[in-house]
């Protein structure tokens, strides 16, 4: 039975996190007001901030500004003032919130956004993102350089992929140069490169300590968490320092037998982004089944690296390709999906499938229904299927979706228990 | 031969259940004509870049066709020296697959003589909207529509007969010049909207004199060379001498700009966005298209439809309200 479950996991990386996206901001603050650093608006989704770091750059992610807006229940004000635009229903919700927000000069911390230096579209798989970066340098007047990274057709990029892709990270680099005046840090550069190899290997390592029942941390809700560092500090000291630190402690606490909750009853593997406005709520449906997710695929639209890959600052430029190419979930292709999320199933040994169909995405969404028929019917994993919005609170029916998520785990609960007489008998 | 969906042949009994709600009609009619066997005198599927839906759909139908080529080919986001140089990369690839598929080596003669074919089936294509736009009232929108359409689904060589056969008869057409309003219709490049709707419009007083339907026998703004490396010629038409158009992304020459251009050399009067449900590429560019036709100070009219849409009541009388605000203005 369902019952109310403290859920959130709090320790000091909680704190440590907030401090670092708090200070990042300040930065971004400070680059409105002085001009520098310069700075670069790029997409989450197999971001290349490691060449920023040539330039001592930092990055601008319209994403990041959204989901703080629609987790503060402060996302729909900007939609409609982007409805208002022209801007349609149907029109990815993180886009509206991010251009009512520039329109309306809102920001997350209330602290000033500069005008990018440069508006880096760095495509990875996301049509969506194209139209959104076009408007977002349509409106601020910044110059845009679209990066066409080659949709993985097949199970590894080609070698023509990847020459494309490194000839247009140089392209980038010079545009850069002349844009800041600056000469590109080369070695600086390789170095971030190999400060994202060493957070990639930490942040592998937390992933894989979630195969451990109970698992110490919730591998979608918590992740979220400390996916901000990941994709600001990926190329830097600080970002290896947060990720050693979390870590340790999450490690402290598999030692002590420490879950999510007192007691772990279900594992459960997530596909597709949260619904931010109903963060809190959403993840109370889960809490009180004390039902924790071992893994998810909206956890690696930044980057996949739990299954092996690593940034090689002996090839930087080469390996910033192979990631924006083939190792984060937004430019694979949907089998690859399946193939992941089998595996977090099989090897992190779930109980089953949540899929979280989001109206704005359909990069994620278009075809989950296929995916949930290959999961119940191929693999027999129970899935279940729900509807809603990462950014949009207007499509969240919160007494519907908790029936749903009730209903799976009561029959999930029924399955366990007669599945336990089965083999008592 | 060229897939546009099942329009308003087929009712949606199973592909509503792999692609769910907010998922346009074309995604779910082709998924249908798969479900229901209606793909199956093909060897291959081929998708490209048009959108994430699109994309997607490769791959369900992949995984549930296995005995299928089915294949995803990437254009370019861009349109840099080097994008030129994947792009032949990309069709050699695809080649490559279709030679295994064929059981034949595919020549650079014979690619040639295609490419031949191709551009005068574009000529003759062009030279039909050059008089439509000149002399609407001796072709109608609709029927250029029909004429070019069915070429999706024939040899090429006989589609060139039809077309040449048609730009022959027509200036010789009976046909009264009639008090029209002269319209530039842009967003429908993919689903593509009932025939009944084309018709609706220009009975209501819209004289199309040019559109985006049925676009890939215009893709190209001008013949692709028929000397050289075939496979280069085609990329390098694709990257520089292709139309506007919201799925192709050319950041050097924006799309509205595209339009503007299409509105003066037409000497249109009034813009109509006809788009489909749930298409967000179009969605997108409405916005800055908007914009532009704005600023230009022309009218506009935005239309959503669906390919199986079968009352036009509410529509109708739009755009019966947009002409008259416009006659009597």
């Amino acid at each position: 039975m369902a019952e109310k479950s403290a859920s959130e996991y709090r320790g000091s990386i909680h704190q440590q996190q907030k401090d670092l996206m708090l200070d990042w901001y300040q930065r971004l603050d400070h680059a409105a007001e002085t001009g520098d650093p310069p700075t670069v608006s790029m997409m989450i989704s197999g971001n290349c901030v490691e060449l920023l770091e040539g330039f001592g750059a930092i990055p601008l992610y319209p994403e990041v500004n959204a989901l703080q807006l629609a987790i503060r229940h402060q996302s729909l004000e900007p939609i409609l003032a982007a409805e208002e635009m022209g801007y349609a229903g149907d029109n990815c919700a993180y886009v509206k919130a991010d251009i009512g927000c520039m329109l309306k000069g809102i920001t997350p911390t209330g602290g000033r956004l500069p005008k990018p230096t440069l508006v880096l579209c760095n495509f990875v798989g996301c049509n969506t993102y194209v139209k959104w970066f076009e408007h977002v340098a349509v409106y601020t007047g910044a110059p845009l350089n679209v990066v066409d990274v080659p949709f993985l057709r097949g199970d590894q990029p080609s070698q023509a992929d990847i020459d494309y892709v490194v000839r247009q990270l140089k392209e980038v680099v010079v545009q850069m140069e002349k844009l800041t005046g600056r000469k590109f840090d080369y070695d600086r550069f390789q170095q971030a490169v190999a400060y994202s190899s060493e957070v990639e290997d930490l942040w592998s390592q937390i992933k894989h300590l979630a195969k451990n029942s109970p698992s110490p941390f919730d591998a979608y809700f918590d992740a979220i968490t400390l996916m901000g560092p990941l994709y600001v500090y990926r190329g830097k000291r600080e970002g290896v320092e947060f990720f050693r630190a979390a870590l340790n402690e999450l490690k402290q606490k598999v030692q002590a037998g420490e879950g999510v909750y007192d007691q772990e009853r279900f594992r459960v593997v997530v596909e597709g982004p949260p619904p931010y406005p109903y963060f809190r709520t959403f993840r109370d449906m889960f809490a009180s089944w004390k039902a924790v997710a071992v893994a998810s695929t909206y956890s690696t639209v930044g980057g996949l690296w739990e299954f092996g890959f690593r940034h090689d600052s002996k090839t930087p430029f080469e390996s910033v390709a192979m990631h924006m190419l083939a190792q984060n979930v937004t430019n694979r292709n949907y089998l690859q999906r399946y193939d992941q999320i089998a595996r977090y199933v099989k090897e992190w040994k779930a109980d089953g499938v949540i899929i979280h169909f989001v109206k704005s995405c359909r990069l994620f969404s278009a075809g989950q229904g296929d995916m949930r028929d290959y999961f119940t019917k191929q693999l027999g994993v129970p899935t279940l299927y729900i509807e809603s919005d990462l950014e949009d609170p207007r499509y969240f029916a919160e007494a519907q979706t908790k029936n749903r998520i009730d209903a799976f785990f009561e029959s999930l609960e029924h399955a366990k228990r007669t599945a336990g007489h089965a083999v008592v008998a | 031969v060229m897939l546009s969906g099942a329009g308003d042949r087929l009712d949606i009994q199973h592909a509503d259940s792999r692609f769910g709600s907010f998922i346009c009609s074309i995604i779910k009619t082709t998924m249908e004509m798969a479900m229901t066997g209606h793909l199956e005198p093909f060897d291959g599927l081929l998708f490209s870049s048009i959108c994430d839906s699109a994309r997607n759909l490769c791959f369900v139908v992949k995984r549930n066709y296995p005995q299928m080529y089915v294949d995803f080919l990437h254009l370019p986001h861009s349109t840099s020296d080097s994008s030129v140089e994947f792009l032949a990369a990309e069709y050699r690839r695809i080649i490559t697959e279709l030679e295994r598929l064929g059981g034949a080596p595919i020549q650079d003669a014979a690619l040639r003589r295609s490419i031949e074919l191709y551009n005068e089936q574009r000529r003759l294509v062009r030279r039909l909207y050059e008089l439509r736009t000149q002399s609407p009232h001796l072709l109608r929108a609709w029927e250029s529509y029909v004429l070019i359409r069915c070429g999706n689904l024939m040899p090429v060589e006989e589609h060139i007969q039809i077309l040449k056969q048609a730009l022959e008869r027509i200036p010789a057409r009976p046909g009264k010049k009639r008090d029209a309003i002269r319209v530039v219709i842009e967003g429908a490049f993919c689903e593509q909207p009932p025939l009944e709707l084309i018709r609706l419009l220009e009975n209501a007083g819209c004289d199309i004199v040019e559109d985006d339907l049925a676009i890939a026998q215009r893709w190209f703004t001008e013949d692709v060379p028929i000397t050289g490396d075939p496979v280069l010629a085609l990329a390098t038409s694709y990257v520089h001498r292709s139309v506007y158009s919201s799925v192709r992304h050319d950041f050097s020459k924006p799309r509205w700009e595209g339009l503007a251009e299409k509105v003066r050399s037409t000497r249109a009067e009034a813009v109509i966005f006809l788009i489909a449900k749930f298409c967000e590429p179009a969605y997108f560019d409405f916005v800055l298209f908007k914009k532009k036709v704005d600023e230009m100070g022309l009218p506009h009219l935005l239309l959503e439809f669906e390919e199986k849409l079968f009352t036009f009541d509410r529509l109708r009388t739009e755009v019966e309200t947009f002409v008259e605000s416009l006659v009597f203005d």
